[in-house]
């Protein structure tokens, strides 16, 4: 039995038995920065190995390990913890709650996440090399005529995918029954309502995943045939499947960020959030319309016409939602007051990046004109806009967001903005010109490519060095803010903001909202 | 005033650096595609109508969203002094901007259907060819002709020296292979698509088609070419190890010199068959085995027998073991593994080579060899 007052434990132990909310949260984040960097190291090699036609650094087998750890390191390491360490730290005090629902499952959804992606990254150093076959892992590439290292992949999907459920239920649980007395659903923060929704898709979809990797494990090992068409199976009922789990999956990457762009927005606009109900009605429509619109990323496989045509006209209409999003917060920004720090920065560089890659998910969403770009560099292209400066902007936007709040002390606000201009600057010499290539007919996930695309090529690998090198300088920022940062105790920290978590004192406290605020 | 230049001087500054860069590209040379091509068909026409349509539409809505925001972030910025206004909600604005992109994409709707609709027609074809797709080569197969069916393998030509630097590389550096696909112009050709192993795509932009080869399928589709000419694509779907090294190479010439190309296709066929009956002396399977391995076995074999993706064959139990079980494998591969069964995809002369040339290559001079019959024989159990 502990004082009702303690502060932390001392030392290693304090990380390793904590349950508290934003202990977690704070290693949540640090996780997925650090696999951001792994990951980034990984996109450096193939950048740099696409430099210049011709095979210069690594050979064509590593470059294709080299793009699946990428991939699966960003998407599964890096945006989806880097969310949930957010929600963490900020949902209690949004709702005002003490802490999560269920804080030892809490600790243990965090803490089997390292050991999934050492066992993953391991694989790298095995015999045969680590998995190759694209972060989409198409049977029957995956199964079959995959490596060894196979099974350890399917095992740290297992695993990551169980923390992603933790993570989930114990946020819905949360949100349910933790709000403080007078939190009525349509009083919460965009945030919560966003993470909310994301978590149900993640409890709906992750076993789905679980299932996938499942049925390669039978096929490669006990002898069944689900992928396999020499055994009466069928490889595109793999993507089917994968595909159910992962077009929700890129909303569980998206619908958070837009969470935090509705936070962020309107303290900058100094103005409330245009069209709160919409918004929300906007998310659930979204998340309702991910489950329905999966096979548009196959309409190559030869579906027939009529699933062809349902897929194109539901995924025209995902559209809509989206666009009501983008519409809201620029209203949000209409005739407010402005200013520029960070945060707000991000947030605008989010809201022009994201939407012009919703124009080109749009193009892609035309089944026709799709057997042009499908696999080719423009769909590369479009989920770096929308996962890159979408998803990553809007994580980085929150950092900057509240950081002061977290640990009481003020960023470099001039080297921040350098961070913000540096990036969009890289991001966008990396990624513009691929849609280039991609329309002239470039195909992704080949460690070689014929002359013709060799200038845009060597622009994108020059944007990807500047976008990589830019982050060092967050790196930077944030451990000098934690270091030796302009303490402060403003506890709205930016004028504008609004909110519970803008009303304890700052730097948060361990505990927060022990008793429950009363909420007008 | 000073103030806010400086500013919009900083915002502008992304799409400058972007275009400077473009004309530095100009300048020093032809400038880059930028877009999708039209290509020489009708279907790829309409898709490319189709592509610009809706990009002008994102264009322009794209203007209008930006275009207020740069208003907002100008004219409503706390520097100026305003007061921020405190609305926010309008059922009347919330609804128009729902339903009039519904009404847009209803727009978009109709040109779509209508091609996916003429892409799906793959009805009344004047001929068919079958597309199979290997790790990592393209197979051919030109089906319901007068006598023999044609079939051959297209292979990447650029040599490794090219692609390893140690040469400077051709014009169309790996878009060029050794036997291209050789069609009429002006007919209406259906390909059948479908893999031997895993899953590939055969894409050629000019022709506007793509279409995923999967094992245990077949999928169709189309394209009826108005100008002879040659169209270099490439497999879309990754493959594996070469998935970036199995180009795909098109050459659409007149329906006469197509029906030249192929009573030849046909007389090379029986004159392989006249080969097969014959013995050759070990220099002659040699040369011809070095060949073969180069442009079969090499990707995974290595160029010295070393081994890769495949396990060595320089002193390989199998390679200096039994000549049976060694042939056995060259013919029906090694189920489950990258080893395909290549007597479905090289002649038995080239056979009979192949397993002489690993056989007293690479230091294992085991001084047997195999006859084109030998490899018959077995075949036939
Ligand atoms: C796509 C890759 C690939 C290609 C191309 C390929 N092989 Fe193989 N080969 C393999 C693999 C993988 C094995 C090992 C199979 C196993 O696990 O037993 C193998 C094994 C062999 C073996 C047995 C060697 C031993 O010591 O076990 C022989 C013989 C062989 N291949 C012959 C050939 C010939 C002849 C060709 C060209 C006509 C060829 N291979 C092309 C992948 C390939
Ligand atoms: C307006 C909304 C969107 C539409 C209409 C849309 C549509 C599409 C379509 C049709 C494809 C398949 C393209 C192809 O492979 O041929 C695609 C690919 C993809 N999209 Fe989107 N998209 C949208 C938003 C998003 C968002 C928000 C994300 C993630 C944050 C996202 C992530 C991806 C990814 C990762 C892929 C590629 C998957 C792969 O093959 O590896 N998209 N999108
Ligand atoms: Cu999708
Ligand atoms: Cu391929």
């Amino acid at each position: 039995m502990g004082d009702h007052h303690h502060g932390p434990a001392k030392g290693l132990t304090r990380w390793m038995f904590t349950t508290n909310h934003k202990d977690i949260g704070t290693m949540y984040l640090w996780f997925s920065f650090a696999m951001f960097i792994l990951g980034g190291a990984f996109a450096m090699i193939i950048r740099a190995e696409l430099f210049q036609p011709g095979m210069q650094l690594i050979e064509p087998a590593f470059f294709n390990q080299m793009t699946t750890m990428h991939g699966l390191v960003m998407v599964f390491g890096a945006i989806m913890p880097a969310f949930v360490g957010l929600a963490n730290w900020m949902i209690p005090m949004m709702i005002g709650a003490p802490d999560m629902a269920l804080p030892r499952m809490n600790n243990w959804s965090f803490w089997i996440l390292p050991p999934a992606f050492l066992l993953l990254a391991s694989t790298l150093f095995m015999e045969g090399g680590a998995p190759a076959f694209g972060w989409t892992f198409y049977a029957p590439l995956s199964t079959t005529y995959a490596p060894p290292s196979v099974t350890y992949f399917i095992f740290s999907i297992h695993v990551l995918g169980l923390s992603s459920i933790m993570g989930s239920i114990n946020i819905i649980a949360t949100v349910m029954n933790m709000r403080a007395p007078g939190m009525t659903y349509m009083k919460m923060p965009l945030f919560v309502w966003t993470w909310l929704i994301t978590a149900f898709l993640l409890v709906a979809v992750m076993p789905v995943l679980a299932g996938a990797v499942t049925m390669m494990l039978m096929d490669i090992h006990f002898g069944t045939s689900f992928f396999s068409a020499a055994g009466g199976g069928d490889p595109v009922l793999f993507q089917h499947i994968f595909w159910f789990f992962g077009h929700p999956e890129v909303y569980i990457i998206i619908l958070p960020a837009f969470g935090v762009v509705s936070q962020i927005i309107p303290a900058f606009s100094r103005k409330p959030l245009f069209g709160y109900a919409s918004m929300v009605y906007a998310t659930a429509a979204i998340a309702f319309l991910s489950f329905v619109v999966w096979a548009h990323h196959m309409y190559t496989v030869g579906m027939p016409i009529a699933g062809e045509l349902f897929f194109m006209y539901a995924t025209m209409l995902i559209a809509v939602p989206t666009g009501v999003k983008v519409f809201n917060w620029i209203t949000t920004m209409w005739r407010g007051a402005l200013s520029f720090e960070t945060p707000m920065l991000f947030c605008i560089g989010f809201l022009v990046l994201f939407t012009i890659g919703g124009f080109t998910g749009l193009m892609l969403s035309i089944a026709p004109a799709d057997f042009q770009y499908h696999d080719s560099y423009f769909v590369v292209a479009h989920f770096h806009y929308v996962m890159v400066a979408g998803a990553v902007f809007s994580m980085t936007a929150a950092v900057y967001f509240w950081l002061p709040k977290w640990c009481g002390k003020m960023y470099n606000e001039t080297m921040g903005k350098t961070h913000f201009w540096i990036s969009f600057i890289g991001f966008n010499l990396a990624f513009f010109p691929q849609h280039f290539v991609g329309l002239a007919g470039m195909p992704r996930r080949i460690p070689d490519y014929a002359l013709q695309f060799a200038d845009f090529n060597m622009m994108s690998s020059i944007g990807a060095f500047i976008y990589g090198a830019s982050q060092i300088m967050f790196l930077y920022n944030v451990i000098a803010t934690i270091v030796a940062g302009k303490p402060t105790s403003d506890e709205k920290v930016w004028d504008g903001a609004e909110g519970l978590e803008w009303t304890v004192a700052t730097p948060a406290p361990y505990h927060t909202f022990e008793v429950p605020p009363a909420v007008k | 005033m000073c103030f806010k230049a400086k500013r919009l001087f900083r915002l502008a500054l992304a799409p400058v650096l972007m275009l400077m860069s473009a004309a530095a590209l100009a300048a020093g040379g032809e400038v880059s595609q930028v877009n999708m091509s039209p290509g020489v068909t009708e279907l790829g026409k309409e898709i490319y109508d189709l592509h610009m349509l809706i990009l002008g539409i994102c264009v322009v809505i794209g203007a209008g969203v930006f275009g207020v925001m740069l208003y907002s972030i100008v004219y409503h910025r706390k520097s100026r002094g305003v007061t921020p206004s405190q609305f926010h909600e309008s059922t009347k604005v919330e609804i128009l901007w729902t339903v009039v992109p519904f009404f847009i994409l209803i727009g978009m709707a109709f040109p779509a259907t209508t091609t996916l609709l003429e892409i799906y027609d793959t009805d009344d074809a004047d001929m068919d060819v079958l597309v199979t797709g290997y790790q990592w080569k393209w197979k051919y197969e030109y089906l319901n002709e007068d006598g023999e069916n044609v079939s051959f393998f297209s292979n990447l030509r650029t040599p490794q020296s090219e692609i390893y630097n140690a040469e400077s590389k051709g014009e169309h550096y790996l878009l060029e292979v050794d036997e291209p696909l050789v069609l009429p112009v002006d007919a209406k050709v259906r390909f059948l698509v479908t893999a031997n192993d895993v899953i590939h795509s055969w894409w050629v932009p000019q022709l506007a088609v793509k279409k995923d080869a999967i094992p245990g399928f077949i999928n169709e589709t189309w394209a009826r070419t108005s100008v002879p000419g040659v169209y270099r694509g490439q497999c879309a779907e990754l493959c594996g190890k070469d998935h970036g090294f199995m180009p795909i190479v098109v050459n659409v010439v007149s329906k006469e010199e197509y029906a030249e190309w192929l009573a030849g296709k046909q007389a090379e066929a029986s004159k392989i068959k006249e080969l097969m009956a014959q013995t050759f002396s070990m220099d002659e399977l040699m040369t011809r085995g070095k060949e073969v391995y180069q442009r079969n076995c090499l990707a995974c074999h290595g160029a010295n027998g070393e081994g890769g993706v495949g396990t060595p064959i320089a002193a390989s139990p199998v390679a200096t073991g039994d000549l049976g079980s060694h042939l056995d494998i060259g013919i029906n591969g090694v189920p489950g593994t990258a080893m395909q069964a290549f007597g479905a995809q090289i002649n038995d002369v080239e056979m009979a080579a192949v397993i002489t040339y690993q056989r007293n290559a690479f230091g294992n001079n085991m001084g047997d060899m195999v006859q084109p019959i030998d490899v018959y024989n077995h075949k036939e159990g």
